[in-house]
């Protein structure tokens, strides 16, 4: 069974990048456009992985990872965090929230494949 | 599908930017209004990340530049200014002016840009200095190639009990380490607590990984790149790769024994009854089990590296002196031939036991041959590559487009016939470029690509090896060489001669169609000098062309000059060898078929006539022709012909002789060999034998 991954980023381009991304690669895909949206959607549905952006409206980053580190269905999966250059400490503050890795953008589908394919296992 | 997410992104741009202004108007009225801070920065953030995601890097390096500046005012560094807002507002239409360019294409108007953003500097405050764009950095482990010899890591891997908070698979980790390199992985056990005070949703295992791997340190610590942090990791070399195979001091007990102050018996019964280091160690509880488990399997692994390490030092290649190599050889020619002494005097005594151990020594022999040759195979890549050279000089200086494609270059020869084949392929490559490839102008013109190739090619092919030199050329001139030939009166201007006959003429001596001389050929030495150099080979070459299309010229080789197969006759008392690479098959030649010939020497076989020789009369044999003889047929330069002998005996291994000075120029002799009970026969070379003897008849 293909593995279910949730990419959660208010970028649309970002969204429909990612998504393209990971279907070519053999996952399913959920789609999230905030981080209460994906708070919401993770309260329900079993994923394998979460793929977020750290500046979102409504909960940013941080606070979805925090959120889902605090629930039960997905208290476990791996998180990956978009991150730019500039947020260099804002790596410390996602690994302490409970983010399992981080990507640089921008980064090439090969990139993101690569660290999906490392924290998936 | 690259396009579709650009077009996206542009959508989306445009739509942050229109809600930037919305939102820069509405802060105007409520500077403090944190919500509106935020949304301006997001903004910003996103137009960047995304752009710089798309290729849009004008626009990330831009915004990049605008996002510091309020990413201060976030973070109460900053005051929201209504020169920060002019400011910003201008910045948002100069990232709007650059969106749409990337559409129109439109020239950017780059000092713009620059002086909004040193206006933005201008309004930090003094203490904060802009941070200049760092270069975008990726943090994947790139794939970095195997370095250097292998090299054994011992690893510790001991995650805080809240690992699986973080989302991180300690098995993902070793996983991962595993693709390095050959893993043995030990888990200790010892930390887990009592089933009471246990949480299941910690971890409380932790690993010793001995890897063996040529990444170096850096790709070991990648893997744990996302987790450094949570896991307490010791990373240490326990064998560098260099360190002698045999190092270890050698045992007590095997020095006491080797002074003779033991005996093996005694040794293995103190031995029995001493508890392994491991077994005592555990047994004062100085160590876990699982402690001893580690260290035995990093000291497991550690010795099967030293002796996969041993086994290929011994397998690296060592450089012996070509002289010896030929002692080899001619050592195992002499064995050969004692060999096949044994083998008929074992035949002869009709005894069970030394046919036996005859059979035993023909078939190490054999191996033993075989190995021999093979030491002195090698892959004639080496002179292909010194081709490739020669065709880039002489095109260049010919103003040709030439290309040279090789193949089979790992093909086998002896190193005596590759040394040898080295001028004559030189000559057939220079004729390929000189008067086979055409100038760039003239290929167009009839419609080829400017540049001409030269293909080279090797290919095994029983006991030969086939060369090619194929180009795609102007192909022979038929009709030049026939009227060169004709002056030069190599053949009767009446003659119909088929093709393959009138390309054979340029091999004749001085022959030339060459118009000028140039510096690469055309002298008219060359071809004449080829076909002799590859015929010392005992090899053949042939000739197949196409008008416009290109010729090919085929050389067959033989793998070794040492020993050969081929087939032993007899006339009368005395043996000859026929190499059996010309050899097709054998006939009989009845008195009634000489009857029928009328005088000619000519043999009917299956419809077909062809000419023979009978080496009686060549060789002038005394004794009487046998009723029925046999031909020999066999394929010289293409065309069949019959060597006539009394009878034959059968295929032979032929250590081959060489002649001694004085018969070293007998036309149709090329060297001799011993047989098994020590006669000697001599090999003959067809092709001499037929032109000496079409030569003779000319002159007659």
């Amino acid at each position: 069974m293909p593995k279910l991954i949730m990419t959660a980023d208010d970028s649309a381009s970002v969204r429909q990048m990612v998504s393209f991304t990971l279907k070519q690669n053999g996952y399913d895909v959920v789609e999230a456009v905030d981080g209460r949206d994906a708070l919401t959607k993770l309260g329900s549905q079993k994923v394998d992985m979460l793929i977020t952006d750290l500046n979102m409206p409504n909960l940013d980053g941080l606070g979805l990872i925090r959120g889902v580190r605090a629930g039960s269905l997905n208290k476990f999966i791996p998180i990956v965090m978009l991150t730019t250059e500039s947020q260099e400490a804002k790596k410390g503050e996602g690994k302490a929230a409970g983010a399992t890795g981080w990507i640089v953008k921008p980064f090439k589908p090969e990139q993101l494949i690569a660290v999906i394919k490392k924290v998936l296992g | 599908m690259i396009e579709a997410h650009i077009i996206t992104y542009r959508e989306e741009a445009n739509e942050l930017l229109t809600e930037l202004e919305t939102s820069l108007l509405e802060l105007e009225e409520t500077p403090e209004d944190s919500e509106l801070i935020g949304r301006v920065f997001r903004a910003m953030h996103t137009i960047k990340g995304s752009g710089a995601m798309f290729g849009f890097d004008e626009i990330a390096g831009f915004t990049h530049e605008v996002e510091t500046v309020f990413d201060m005012v976030r973070n109460g560094k900053m005051a929201v200014t209504k020169e920060l807002l002019n400011l910003t507002l201008r910045a948002r239409d100069h990232i709007k002016s650059l969106l749409d360019a990337s559409v129109s294409g439109e020239a950017i108007d780059c000092a713009r840009g620059d002086a909004i953003i040193s206006g933005l500097r201008l309004l930090l405050p003094e203490d904060v200095s802009m941070e200049v764009v760092q270069s975008v950095k990726v943090n994947v482990p790139a794939v970095e190639l195997p370095s250097g010899d292998n090299k054994i890591w011992r690893i510790r891997l001991k995650p805080i009990p809240e690992i699986f908070l973080s989302g991180t698979n300690p098995l993902a980790l070793i996983n991962e380490l595993r693709n390095l390199g050959n893993c043995s992985v030990i888990a200790h056990t010892d930390l887990i607590p009592h089933l009471s005070e246990m949480n299941p949703e910690h971890c409380y295992l932790y690993w010793d990984i001995i890897l063996t791997t040529n990444r170096g340190l850096d790709a070991i610590k990648d893997v744990f790149i996302f987790c450094e942090d949570d896991c307490e990791l010791k990373i240490d070399l326990v064998d560098d790769g260099e360190s002698d195979t045999d190092q270890s001091p050698r045992k007590l007990g095997d020095i006491l024994i080797e002074r003779g102050d033991l005996n093996p018996a005694e040794m293995n019964r103190i031995l029995g009854m001493q508890k392994r280091f491991g077994e005592l160690a555990v047994a004062v509880g100085a160590v876990t089990p699982d402690k001893i488990q580690s260290a035995l399997v990093e000291q497991q692994q550690i010795k099967n590296i030293r002796q996969e390490r041993a086994a290929q030092d011994a397998a690296v290649s060592i450089r012996v002196p070509a002289e010896k190599l030929d002692q080899l050889v001619n050592l195992v020619g002499e064995l050969v031939t004692v060999q096949a002494h044994l083998s008929q005097t074992a035949a002869f005594q009709n005894s069970a036991d030394v046919t036996a151990i005859a059979e035993e020594i023909e078939r190490l022999t054999e191996s033993l041959r075989d190995t021999a040759l093979n030491i002195r195979m090698l892959p004639i890549g080496s002179t292909f590559t010194k081709f490739k050279r020669l065709v880039r000089d002489l095109s260049q200086e010919l103003g040709k487009e030439i290309e040279m494609v090789t193949e089979g270059a790992e093909t086998e020869l002896d190193k005596t016939v590759i040394e040898r084949l080295n001028d004559p392929l030189v000559h057939l490559i220079r004729n390929s470029i000189d008067h086979g490839i055409e100038i760039p102008g003239v290929r167009r013109a009839a419609g080829k690509p400017a540049q001409g190739t030269i293909h080279l090619g090797a290919v095994h092919s029983g006991d030969s090896v086939l060369i090619t030199i194929r180009d795609d050329g102007a192909g022979l001139d038929r009709d030049r060489i026939r009227e060169k030939a004709i002056e030069r009166g190599l053949m009767s201007a009446t003659a119909d001669l088929p093709d393959k006959d009138i390309y054979n003429m340029i091999f004749a001596p001085g022959f030339s169609t060459a118009a000028k001389v140039t510096s690469v050929s055309g002298r008219g030495v060359g071809m004449d000098v080829v076909k002799k150099g590859i015929e010392s080979l005992r090899g053949s070459i042939s000739i197949s062309s196409n008008r416009g299309i290109g010729s090919t010229i085929t050389l067959r080789i033989p793998l070794t000059l040492a020993i050969i197969e081929s087939l032993l006759v007899r006339i009368d008392s005395s043996y000859f060898v026929l190499p059996l690479s010309h050899v097709e098959e054998c006939v009989e030649l009845t008195r009634e078929d000489i009857k029928n010939a009328h005088g000619r020497n000519l043999a009917h076989v299956r419809g077909n006539l062809i000419p023979y020789i009978p080496l009686r009369e060549q060789f002038e044999i005394s004794g009487n022709r046998p009723d029925i003889e046999q031909i020999v047929i066999t394929a010289i330069n293409g065309s069949k012909v019959g060597f006539v002998v009394d009878s034959v005996i059968g295929e032979h291994q032929t250590v081959i002789k060489t002649l001694g000075r004085v018969y070293r120029d007998v036309k149709g002799i090329s060297g001799a060999t011993i047989l098994g009970d020590g006669t000697v026969a001599l090999i003959l070379d067809m092709g001499m034998l037929l032109q000496t003897i079409s030569n003779e008849k000319e002159t007659v």
